[in-house]
């Protein structure tokens, strides 16, 4: 045997070397403890000690959303694996590039039922944008290599890398391929020009153009030519919930995000719009709740998407353009700097139209002497933080809330599970993006429901000297469950009323960490400012603020209704 | 519309499911699927029989060229091709029958691959509905026992699907 064999846990450890992976994400067991050795006798990346392997996949995966690296995760087979999968499919629902290693039983034990032992690449086949299971240790290297090209070209996305025990074990020589290419995978970037110059004449020509752009804009780092192609065409834009931060909020030309918990300008806009420019966005089902409606006001659609399957898939499109956002972006922008602009009356009139709709206010609500409204702890939190804070957010109200009262004016801040909605994420996603900015502050805006779904995380929190500042909206109901049962239950508020909850000052400070009780409106500032003191700079503060238990989402389209059929909030 | 969809895809284990874990979670048709390797060990030709709308048939082609180990996919639909399908038949060949069936089989340029003294086993090839019409045509009492490939298809003339 040669002298510069290792074993297959340290080429794994290697791979990662080559991929300049800062953090791993994980939790050890019986099948990976062999990468596990490779892991401590290391030091070019840290280790994360998660509680749970669910909060892994989730921290790995706030990770890549706050910086666009790809982020890791290392489970074990079995268990290790299935508590993966909520985090696997969270990703792959909002196309994050994360690489998960899990280990798997030997390869003579695979099909004998053995000790934790799954079909992890079965298992996860339909939430991952690929998987591999290796049975040789001589691909390896050659697997990861694919596994982060593929999660992190094209269409972003989840893979997943199953290692037998015993692969870990051999030897074998270490040699890190240099570039990978798979004849069966080639993601299309450049747009079509003859496409290209078709959408701008149209959008150039429109009388009430409008710009929709979504996640895509984020994942793609196209934020900055999206911004530069808005301003100079001076149309409307709306974002949805993904896509937050992909324009500035703070900007007259936005008009807030759209959709089903979306502005009333926003929508309305998007109903009556003559041609549409969706850059990255695919009109899911929280956007356009009814295709037909939504095309009863007939427009001409321009789609810009990496991914073909996107298009016409739920609203067709007369102007697909397949590509990547941001070369398609810089594409039009090249286009539009040769073009003489010339001032648009009708984007005047257009604009006219927009301000009245604004100007209902579709946002505003009635603070309260007594009670804690939750827009006001969001407002006071984006007060205090200057807007400059990254916010992750559980799944619920206090998801919509964070989302339409936190305007976010950069990309990659605004962190939280939109296909998914897996309540549970919001934690472990600060955790992933303190770490990737460990001077920044990260708020995590919680309900007291979803909290309590990774709670456990406190103590990882702790281990890593995390400052994470836990804003806790605490309704005592799983707040949108209990809207929804409100508005189409009959007020029957089945199973949705949080009993027996914890003191989570107590809970917080067993963990060791500071816990703070807000209960009067006066106190939401003194308490957030003291949070995100110097004081407390160093430390975890969870602040349980108990809220109006009765408080709802407005605007609200309800399940399958148009844009246009919001229900506004009463005392409007 | 009935769709015949051709692919290329990467011979590698757990690719087949990739594809039919594709159709049922995306809730598509599957009438029939064959595959096999092709001459180039590395790559498998699979022949799948779809049924849907534009739209859906549009999502299916879409959906397959998305997944990694899809090398190449083409609606046969698109242009002018040839399908064919094997189907093995026994059939009751006792006194009754035994004239009827050597004569149907011969109409339908079938082969009798088996002979007992009460039975025929016949093989007979053609596009899906060939072998559908012989079945509508002999009388139902008299079938044993069927096994079909599924369809398979190709291209005419020029129109070539290959990496």
């Amino acid at each position: 045997m040669s002298s510069n064999y290792i074993s297959g846990a340290e080429i794994v450890i290697r791979c990662l070397h080559e991929e300049k992976v800062k953090f791993v994400f994980g939790y050890p067991g019986g099948a990976v403890l062999n990468i596990y050795d490779a892991v401590f006798q290391q030091n070019k990346f840290k280790h994360i000690l998660v509680r749970h392997e669910q909060a892994a996949v989730h921290a790995a995966d706030a990770y890549a959303r706050s910086t666009g690296k790809v982020g890791v995760a290392l489970v074990t087979s079995g268990p290790g694996a299935t508590n993966a999968v909520t985090g696997i499919a969270t990703a792959y629902m909002d196309s994050i590039p994360i690489v998960i290693i899990s280990g798997q039983v030997p390869t003579y034990a695979i099909g004998q039922d053995a000790f934790q032992e799954c079909d992890t690449v079965g298992i996860t086949r339909p939430c991952v944008k690929h998987n591999f299971l290796v049975k040789d240790i001589k691909d390896i290297a050659s697997t990861i290599k694919k596994a982060f090209y593929v999660a992190s070209s094209g269409r972003p996305g989840p893979v997943l890398v199953d290692i037998p025990k015993d692969i870990t074990a051999e030897k074998y020589e270490f040699n890190y391929p240099k570039s990978v290419h798979l004849r069966s995978y080639n993601p299309i970037i450049k747009g079509h020009s003859g496409q290209i110059k078709k959408a701008l004449s149209l959008l150039l020509s429109a009388k009430r153009p409008m710009i929709y752009s979504g996640g895509g804009v984020v994942l793609g780092n196209a934020s900055s030519q999206l911004t530069k192609f808005v301003r100079t065409i001076g149309s409307p834009i709306t974002s949805t919930l993904m896509g937050l931060g992909g324009f500035p909020a703070s900007d007259k030309q936005f008009l807030g995000m759209l959709g089903m918990h979306g502005t009333y300008e926003a929508n309305m806009a998007m109903q009556e719009c003559d041609v549409l420019l969706a850059v990255g966005a695919r009109f899911d089902d929280r956007v356009i709740g009814n295709p037909e409606h939504f095309l009863s006001k007939p427009k001409t659609i321009v789609h810009i998407d990496i991914d073909p399957s996107s298009i016409s898939k739920r609203v067709k499109i007369n102007i697909p353009i397949v590509g990547d956002v941001i070369s398609v972006l810089n594409d039009l922008n090249d286009l539009l700097s040769k073009e003489k602009i010339k001032q648009n009356i009708s984007l005047k009139n257009w604009f006219k139209e927009i301000e009245q709709w604004r100007s209902m206010n579709c946002l505003s609500f009635k603070n309260d002497k007594q009670l804690i409204k939750p827009q006001f702890v969001i407002q006071t939190l984006h007060k205090v933080t200057k807007g400059d804070a990254f916010v992750t957010s559980d799944v619920g109200q206090h998801q919509m809330w964070a989302a339409q009262y936190y305007p976010f004016d950069k990309p990659r801040r605004w962190i939280n599970s939109g296909g998914l909605g897996t309540m549970g994420v919001g934690l472990p996603y600060a955790m992933g993006t303190q770490l990737a900015h460990p001077d920044a502050k990260v708020a995590c805006v919680t309900g007291e429901a979803s909290i309590q779904m990774c709670i456990q995380e406190l103590s990882t929190c702790k281990q890593f000297h995390l400052p994470i500042k836990i804003i806790n909206l605490n309704n005592r109901y799983m707040g949108m469950v209990r809207q929804w049962q409100e508005f189409f239950y009959g007020n029957r508020y089945a199973e949705s009323y949080m009993e027996a909850l914890p003191d989570f000052v107590k809970l917080a400070e067993s963990y060791g960490h500071v816990g703070m009780k807000i209960e009067k409106p006066s106190d939401v500032e003194p308490a957030l400012k003291e949070a995100f003191s110097n004081k407390l700079k160093e430390r975890l503060v969870f602040m349980d603020f108990i809220t109006d238990q009765k408080e709802n989402v407005f605007p609200m389209i309800p399940n399958g209704k148009g844009l246009s059929e919001m229900i506004i909030a009463e005392d409007l | 519309m009935r769709h015949i969809i051709s692919l290329l895809m990467e011979n590698e284990s757990g690719a087949l499911s990739r594809v039919s874990g594709l159709f049922s979670a995306r809730g598509y048709n599957i009438e029939s699927l064959t595959v096999a390797p092709t001459e180039d060990p590395t790559l498998s030709r699979m022949t799948i029989v779809t049924s849907g709308s534009d739209e859906i048939i549009e999502q299916i082609i879409k959906q397959l060229n998305k997944l990694i180990d899809v090398v190449k996919v083409l609606d046969l639909n698109d242009g002018r091709f040839i399908e064919r399908e094997l189907m093995i038949v026994k059939v009751k060949a006792n006194a009754q029958y035994r004239d009827e069936m050597k004569r149907m089989c011969d109409i339908f340029r079938g082969r009798i691959i088996d002979v007992s003294d009460s039975s025929f086993t016949i093989e007979i090839t053609g596009s899906s509905s060939k072998l559908d019409a012989y079945i509508e045509s002999i009388d139902k009492a008299a079938i044993l026992e069927t096994v079909r490939t599924g369809a398979s298809g190709i291209g005419r003339g020029d129109r070539i699907l290959k990496v």
